[in-house]
């Protein structure tokens, strides 16, 4: 077992032991290294204020990524390059051609988010050329600014390529000797951290984490720690004893057949969408709009699932593909189809020292129908009042398979048994829809909280029926607000 | 004022002048993370944290406190309640007393502090706050304004406003309307949550560092908390993070229960809230209930009307009175009521103190006043703009406000007209007729709607600003005003004055933090008045030095006045030309003082409320926008896909930073009307609390097409800081085309026959709710 941390912080090796393995990125970087650029807006991954980029060795490459520092602990650093806004200026003083650009395009006010959009802005000047207006918007959902509308951040973000090409600055000279030193850094040994009585174990094998499971079985598996993130610094809980699993190779792959898609479970939605848009665009579009780009990058389908919550958006997405699960204990495994998972709140069908190893979605087949829609307040990087998902398989024009599954609208996602019992066999028509609609009140009796009323979640989940058929027969039409689909169907 | 500028520009020009987009003074520190806010600043030694403990009863009386758990827990130094206050344990900023630091026996509201703990960090303080067993006894809570109505008890006094005799007017009218709207509180949401940081000194002194809109208020809360004169307290502010009303008064706790902290233990102590206990503890944009009625012609011309707007106020006066005021205050927006009878009611709630927020209730105000063309035009099947065209302010005998000030300066029309002419709003209506006639689930929207705001605190006394300049011997300046920097740009426009008085370039202007030390006796930033108070308090101090200058000159070089010019950084003394540092040097010789103070207060403002007549505003500000939206009819989802934007800020000072308070603004008003809701439960606890449950316009709600232009040749008639106008607030209200707009789309489910009268927020729930019936209604059935 290793007990340090090792990362790289701009350019320095960082060496760390006895530090609180809860502590985060953020108040590391604010109290230990009085690094104070990187900015506390909500302590709860929502603002990106406090958004820091990790770079990581990807073929031969670094790859980038935004990440939210409030929510990101210690321990998941290890291996990575961490760069913050004061990284950004030259040696000489010359500001980042993202700099100068938000500069140049007005896009700072107050200036407290504008550290944060910086670096959402520089991971994708290094990831990507010629971002779509789309893209820009998705990139910089994680980022709130309530002085500038936004217009001038989004113009800066065109603008930044204009101030060089990003093959040509300082962090593409020194990108094959940072692949280098991070590679050098990387092993096999479970990292254990252990300091002011809490311990959290980062293994970086499938058996290693089996092992830390058998030992320690109340260990509380950490994927993204988008939403464990906050146990900490909104409850002031103690998740320690943990096991981090973001390290681990084998639950990071994406494994494709000409029959399902098997995605571990530490594969972050980002790093899920475009194989899962390749064959659920919708599914892709739903991913499109979970969480902000920094949560995208951190959160994990896995842990979406795994922590049972009933307003989780991948479920029901998974549930109407009809995705299983994969779970392992030591060595004995054991598969579900996932909506059997979910018990009741709170409450899954996951043993002790059980952790869930992956989920299989199977490839949909020619003649099926699929259909995801995320119903809130704001479009992007919001928690859906209620989520639908729907599979339809035609005979001809009979109803001979449908799935319908929701999240907000019960305890857990759950499968609307009766209205698809109602639609089953029937002839896919507008009758047929507007009678199984009574059927849904049967599946569902959803809550009044602030996100939406019960009558509302109600009324939705209904009306998302009616436009899944609308999508799915007769003529295109205009239907769709956003997204890549936005306005037509086919 | 001279008007003259121009003649001192040549061939060359200084840089960073008044009318130039330069950009704000901090965009460099801004995007390189060296712009220092107090959490950032280095931590004096042996620094302390504070965190408070909050009522979890909306209203009830605390039987026992046992705070030894609290006290005992790791790092905890020291424990504040209202015992340990030296002085009066209230910051309430009208000296009504009914604000406490610390909650005494009676909690009023869920969240409010009723202690603080100080400990040696952050995190320690946060734990130890958790701990404290407080027995309640429960009293019964009011938590809206429907609770509100039949308690009947209002935190401040109510406001009439009568102007002819309005209930005769509608009476006698050929048509009337009337109904009830409700409208939504707004969070602030300022990225810097509240922050203070107070630095003990040698006896009653302390200095303390806070995030606020109004260091003088800061001031003297803290004076009055710990019981020592004015003089022993400084405060000081370089810039927030966002302010937008929610550090006008909000700040006041903090900044006491830090300071108390540090004279309590002798260390500094910082005190930064979460941001959910930020949002838990602080005041936000009332939330209104307006009922209207109103009389008018076949035209839709109003002949009378009258309004009474509630207000959920919450536990203390705040500023709940000057902003119920100034919802009637524009409640007539830009239309003229020949007779009107207004009547303000800010009820008392057992919720949090609600205080200033962008517009000042002006926007809640305008948005019942907008929906009575609204339901106007619905009664008589007129397009919207018809009718709101028909009462603009204008034409002879329709020039005097509810409150009886005659509107001198209206350029609605204009505004109006050219704004209909560049979004080609009549083709765009006739297209989304169209469009909505031929879509089953899809529908557009469109709507444009003007705004008039009123400039001036409508408490004449706050109508005041001061500056402090100093020029060095090196021809460099040091300027301070008592406006503060919450991200609007002032600071860069005030030193774009100065540059321009003294023609140096603008980087020999200083530009430096706001103190009471320096400038004693400020108003808030607020009001949209911060450049046009301290643009001309700056200006003076800035002509008094260069009086002296030219004096000086005249004398040493035996030059009559009028042939002393100064030309960019350079001063033209009869024939000669002398560099502004070598003016300075050789005045300095001659023992010319080179420091002047600067005072300015507004002219021709004047207001009675016992009487409801006056002058309350110096001068308005006009506006207008077009919204286009398209509803998805099945959810209640929409976009804004676009805007146009015709906005008159008088001669800009600066118009990059006006178009970016307008484009800021307005999203922020978008936010306001549309996704941001505010949720409190049956127990009155705020369940909307941080960025994951209350919804801030993200960057892919900005409209897709977004047009923003000011109006060309405008001028101010009145003498501002060069002939500019204020742009703080007005461009917020541009927003309420949104919402019409996605009134608009609505209608079509009912063939525009039936106003849909969408309060808001506009949430998507609110939408489908309105479609769902006018759906029924256009069947018959009952709504």
């Amino acid at each position: 077992m290793r007990n340090h941390i090792r990362f790289i912080l701009g350019n320095e090796t960082i060496e760390l032991r006895d530090i609180d393995p809860t502590m985060t990125v953020l108040d590391w970087l604010r109290l230990e290294k009085t690094r104070a650029g990187t900015k506390e807006g909500c302590a709860e991954g929502d603002c990106g204020a406090c958004t820091v980029v990790i770079a990581r060795p990807e073929n031969g490459r670094l790859s980038y990524r935004a990440v939210n520092g409030c929510i990101l602990f210690m321990p998941m650093l290890d291996g990575c390059q961490l760069l913050t806004v004061e990284d950004l200026k030259s040696p000489d003083g010359a500001l980042h051609a993202v700099q100068q650009s938000m500069v140049d395009c007005h896009g700072s006010q107050c200036g407290f988010c504008t550290p944060g959009f910086v670096m959402s802005l520089f991971a994708l000047y290094r990831n990507e050329e010629n971002p779509s207006d789309q893209r820009i918007d998705d990139v910089l959902a994680g980022n709130l600014c309530r002085c500038t509308g936004y217009a001038p951040i989004a113009a800066a973000a065109k603008r930044m390529y204009d101030e060089g090409p990003a093959t040509n600055d300082r962090f593409a000279s020194q990108e094959a000797d940072m692949v280098a030193r991070l590679k050098a850094l990387e092993d096999t040994e479970t990292l254990c951290i252990e300091a002011e009585g809490r311990r959290l174990y980062a293994p970086a094998t499938l058996d290693g984490l089996a092992d830390v499971l058998t030992e320690t079985p109340e260990a509380r598996i950490v994927a993204g720690g988008t939403d464990v993130g906050l146990w900490v610094t909104k409850q002031l809980r103690d998740i320690a004893p943990a096991v981090l699993i973001g390290r681990i190779t084998e639950l990071r792959r994406i494994e494709e057949t000409d029959a399902a898609i098997t995605i571990g479970a530490g594969v972050t939605y980002d790093e899920a969408s475009s194989v899962i848009a390749a064959h659920y665009p919708d599914f892709g579009e739903l991913i499109r709009r979970i969480g902000g780009q920094q949560v995208r990058n951190m959160g994990t389908i896995g842990g979406n699932i795994a922590n049972g919550s009933p307003i989780g958006d991948s479920p029901p997405a998974l549930i109407a593909a009809g995705a299983t699960l994969g779970l392992r204990r030591g060595s004995e495994r054991r598969t579900m189809a996932l909506e059997d998972f979910f018990i009741d709140y709170g409450k899954q069908d996951r043993r002790p020292g059980e952790f869930v190893e992956n989920v299989v979605l199977p490839k949909p087949e020619p003649g099926t129908h699929y259909r995801c829609y995320k119903i809130s307040k704001r479009f992007d990087q919001d928690i859906s009042a209620a989520c639908g998902a729907f599979w339809l398989k035609l005979d001809g024009d009979v109803v001979a398979g449908i799935r319908i599954a929701f999240g907000g609208m019960a305890a857990t996602p759950k499968r609307a048994a009766a209205t698809e019992a109602a639609l089953m066999d029937n002839p896919w028509t507008e009758e047929t829809v507007e009678a199984a609609l009574a059927a849904m009140e049967q599946d569902y009796t959803p809550l009044t909280d602030w996100r939406a009323s019960a009558r509302y979640r109600m009324t939705v989940a209904k009306n998302l029926l009616r436009k899944f058929h609308a999508e799915t027969s007769g003529p295109a039409m205009p239907i769709r607000l956003v997204g890549e689909g936005r306005l037509t169907h086919a | 004022m001279r008007d003259d500028v121009r003649d001192n520009i040549k061939a060359e020009r200084i840089t960073g002048g008044v009318r130039e987009s330069l950009r704000h003074d901090s965009a460099h520190k801004h995007v390189s993370g060296e712009a220092v806010y107090i959490d950032d600043m280095p931590a004096p030694a042996g620094m302390l944290h504070a965190y408070p403990g909050l009522s979890e009863r909306a209203h009830a009386r605390i039987v026992s406190m046992d705070l030894s758990k609290v006290r005992a827990a790791p790092g905890v130094v020291a424990v504040l309640t209202a015992a340990d206050v030296p002085g009066v344990n209230d910051i309430s900023p009208t000296a009504r007393h009914d604000e406490p630091v610390f909650a005494d026996g009676l909690v009023q509201f869920h969240g409010q502090v009723i202690f603080a703990v100080v400990a040696e960090n952050r995190a320690q303080a946060r734990r130890a706050a958790r701990l404290a067993a407080v027995e309640y006894e429960d009293l019964p809570a009011v938590l809206d304004i429907a609770a509100a109505r039949e308690k009947g008890e209002f935190v401040t006094e109510p406001l009439t406003l009568t102007r002819g005799d309005a209930p005769a007017a509608i009476a006698s009218a050929p048509h009337r309307i009337a109904g009830r709207m409700a409208i939504g509180g707004q969070e602030h949401f300022y990225l810097e949550s509240q922050i203070a940081m107070a630095i003990p000194g040698e006896d009653d002194e302390v200095l303390v560092y806070a995030s606020t809109q109004h260091p003088t208020e800061i001031q003297h809360m803290v004076s009055h908390v710990l019981g020592a004169p004015s003089n022993a307290v400084t405060v000081e502010i370089r810039r927030m993070g966002g302010a937008f009303g929610g550090k006008e008064t909000q700040g006041n706790l903090f900044a006491a229960i830090a300071a108390l902290g540090a004279k309590k233990t002798g260390r500094a102590v910082k005190f930064r809230p979460d941001r959910d206990d930020d949002m838990i503890i602080t005041g936000k944009r009332h939330d209104f209930e307006a009922d209207y009625s109103a009389g008018f012609d076949d035209d839709g011309r109003i002949a009378g009307v009258e309004f009474t707007v509630a207000a959920r106020c919450g536990f203390s006066a705040d500023l709940s009175g000057p902003i119920t005021d100034r919802a009637l205050f524009h409640a007539d927006n830009a239309y003229y009521y020949d007779a009107a009878h207004m009547n303000s009611l800010p009820f008392k709630t057992n919720t949090c103190s609600n205080t200033a927020f962008r517009g000042f209730g002006g926007p809640q105000g305008m948005v019942a006043g907008e929906r009575v063309m609204e339901e106007i035009a619905y009664a008589l099947g007129k397009d919207p703009l018809e009718v709101r065209k028909a009462n603009f302010y204008g034409g002879p005998g329709r020039d005097v406000t509810p409150y009886h000030q005659t509107v001198e300066d209206c350029v609605v029309g204009e505004v109006v007209e050219q704004l209909e002419t560049k979004a080609d709003y009549w083709v765009r209506r006739a297209a989304i007729r169209e469009f909505n006639a031929n879509n089953r689930h899809v529908r557009r929207g469109l709507a444009l709607t003007p705004v008039k705001f009123g400039i001036s605190f409508t408490a004449t006394q706050f109508n005041q600003a001061g500056a402090l300049v100093h020029v060095y011997t090196d021809g460099t300046i040091h300027l301070n005003h008592g406006g503060t920097e919450m991200g609007q740009g002032l600071f860069t426009k005030v030193a774009q004055v100065v540059a321009e008085e003294f023609q140096v370039d603008i980087d020999k202007v200083r530009i430096s933090a706001t103190t009471t030390g320096k400038v004693p006796n400020t108003s808030a930033t607020a009001a949209s008045a911060g450049s046009d108070l301290n643009g001309m308090a700056a200006q003076a101090a800035s002509r008094t030095i260069k009086t002296r200058l030219i004096e000086f000159a005249a004398e040493h070089w035996q030059t009559p006045r009028e042939r002393i010019t100064f030309l960019p950084n350079r001063v033209r003394i009869g024939d000669e030309e002398v560099p502004f540092p070598t003016l300075v040097k050789a005045a300095y010789n001659a023992r010319v003082s080179l420091s002047s103070t600067g005072f300015y207060k507004t002219p021709k403002i004047h207001w009675d409320r016992s009487t409801g007549r006056g002058r309350p505003f110096y001068y308005f500000g006009y506006g207008a926008a077009a919204s286009e939206v398209t509803v998805d009819l099945l959810t209640g989802e929409y976009r804004v896909d676009r805007v146009d934007i015709l906005h008159d800020v008088g001669r800009s000072l600066n118009p990059a930073i006006d178009i970016g308070q307008i484009e800021g603004g307005f999203v922020q008003g978008m936010g306001w009307l549309t996704t941001e809701e505010l949720w409190w439960d049956d127990a009155g606890r705020l369940r909307t609390h941080a960025p994951s449950t209350y919804k801030i316009p993200a960057c892919g709600d900005r409209p897709k097409i977004f047009n923003v232009e000011l109006l060309a040749g405008a001028t101010n008639r009145e003498e501002t800081i060069y002939r500019s106008k204020a742009v703080g607030e007005p461009p917020l209200m541009l927003a309420i085309s949104v919402l019409h707009a996605l009134s608009d789309a609505v209608a079509s489910v009912a063939d525009y026959k039936i106003c849909p009268r969408l309060d808001p927020p506009a949430t998507p729930e609110r939408i489908l709710d309105a479609i769902e019936r006018l759906n029924k209604a256009s069947r018959g059935e009952t709504a």
